[in-house]
């Protein structure tokens, strides 16, 4: 294989016993990647770990967990990039979402947030230009494309505030509103959105630490969504206090 | 018959654990750090603000009680405190400005190097105070 790596692994099992950390020597390829060292302990060793995967390549969002601390996509991060030979990985699950075994979490409480939101996970697809008039060379087609967000919950891990406000919506729910009043869907009450977001558990609550945005697999920039969200929503306020009979 | 499965003994770290994960930098980046600074610098504040009002009670007992009272402050320990003092002043206050641009969405590309920035400037500010407290 090539290098050899201890990881260091949380571990909670529902019996009673309080959690701890496991370590195991695995033998691995350094181009591979961290899920491929954690299927290894599953498939080798510990039939009775417990974690979360599906596609392998960074698409669904299923294996979110921290790996040194740092909430990533154990998919997406090649083994050499984070550690080197006889270095050690501590893997634990991610935070502010109940763990229900090893790194496992229950991810309810995050997708009961972006349910509130009924973000759709796709979009209409953007008409391709012409180069020399700059209008859409062909009618849009009913073709849709994903939005960016995976609801992957790193984002809601990291963020310091949706670990101590439980009714917080947190980053991504956030960047779902900005993104649906940006291009609002057919069907979805723009006006029940913004409610939704401007309150003392919504966009006023981020205290701007940034960690969403740092962590985020595929460049949301949920800090940015929430403070265009902010400018919008003070905007308005302003706009009604001026202008009351709009 | 598929049983649902039961998830009511999930584990998450009590409520002091989860504050205490706001001051706790490992796995975090710049953000969280002025994040915490920011919090800490504030509570010292509030703190301070608090002994000062007490202190300024002390003028209640006359002249004899208030003239110990500064001779007291002008002990190295008082001074060295009033150092920390103006260091979280100059943290809290820089950083507050930083705060407040990114809260509304302005210069959110450039906030880390503001921050940093920012407390450069601190320390310049904090290295010139602490000379002018201690040549006094």
């Amino acid at each position: 294989m090539g290098w050899q790596v201890t990881l260091r692994v949380f571990r909670y099992k529902q019996d009673g016993t309080p959690p701890r950390f496991d370590s195991f020597a695995v033998e691995v390829n350094p181009d591979e990647y961290v899920i491929d060292a954690v299927e290894r302990i599953w498939a080798e060793q510990d039939r009775s770990l417990v974690f979360r995967h599906a596609c392998h390549h960074g698409a669904c969002g299923a294996c979110g967990m921290r790996i040194n601390g740092h909430e990533k996509l154990p998919c997406s991060i090649a083994i050499r990039s984070i550690t080197i030979d006889r270095g050690t990985l501590t893997l634990e699950p991610l935070r502010n979402l109940p763990v229900i075994s090893d790194l496992l979490v229950n991810m309810a409480p995050f997708y009961e947030r972006m349910e509130q939101v009924q973000f759709p996970p796709t979009r209409i697809a953007e008409p391709v230009l012409d180069e020399t008039t700059g209008r859409p060379a062909v009618q849009p087609s009913p073709v849709l494309r994903y939005e960016d967000c995976l609801e992957c919950g790193l984002c809601f891990s990291a963020c310091p505030i949706s670990g101590t406000d439980p009714e917080y919506l947190g980053p991504a729910a956030l960047s779902a509103i900005a993104r649906m009043i940006e291009e609002p869907r057919q069907g979805v009450d723009i006006d029940a959105l913004r409610r939704l977001a401007d309150n003392e558990h919504g966009c006023w609550r981020c205290h701007t630490a940034f960690e969403c945005s740092g962590v985020c697999p595929t460049g949301v920039d949920p800090a940015r969504s929430i403070t265009a969200l902010r400018r919008q929503i003070a905007g308005d306020g302003l706009g009604r206090l001026f202008r009351p009979g709009r | 018959m598929d049983v649902e499965p039961e998830h009511n003994q999930t584990y998450q770290p009590g409520e002091a654990r989860r504050v205490a994960n706001w001051f706790d930098p490992r796995g975090r980046g710049l953000g969280l750090l002025a994040f915490a600074v920011h919090r800490i610098t504030g509570i010292g504040l509030v703190a301070y603000l608090v002994l000062h009002l007490l202190a300024l009670g002390i003028l209640a007992q006359g002249q004899a009680g208030w003239d110990s009272f500064v001779a007291l402050v002008r002990t190295p320990v008082f001074l060295a405190l009033d150092v920390v003092l103006i260091a979280g002043v100059l943290i809290h206050g820089l950083n507050g400005i930083r705060v407040t641009l990114t809260g509304v969405g302005l210069g959110l590309r450039r906030q880390r190097s503001a921050f940093v920035g920012l407390m450069v400037v601190a320390a310049i500010a904090l290295a010139y105070a602490s000379c002018r407290i201690f040549a006094s």
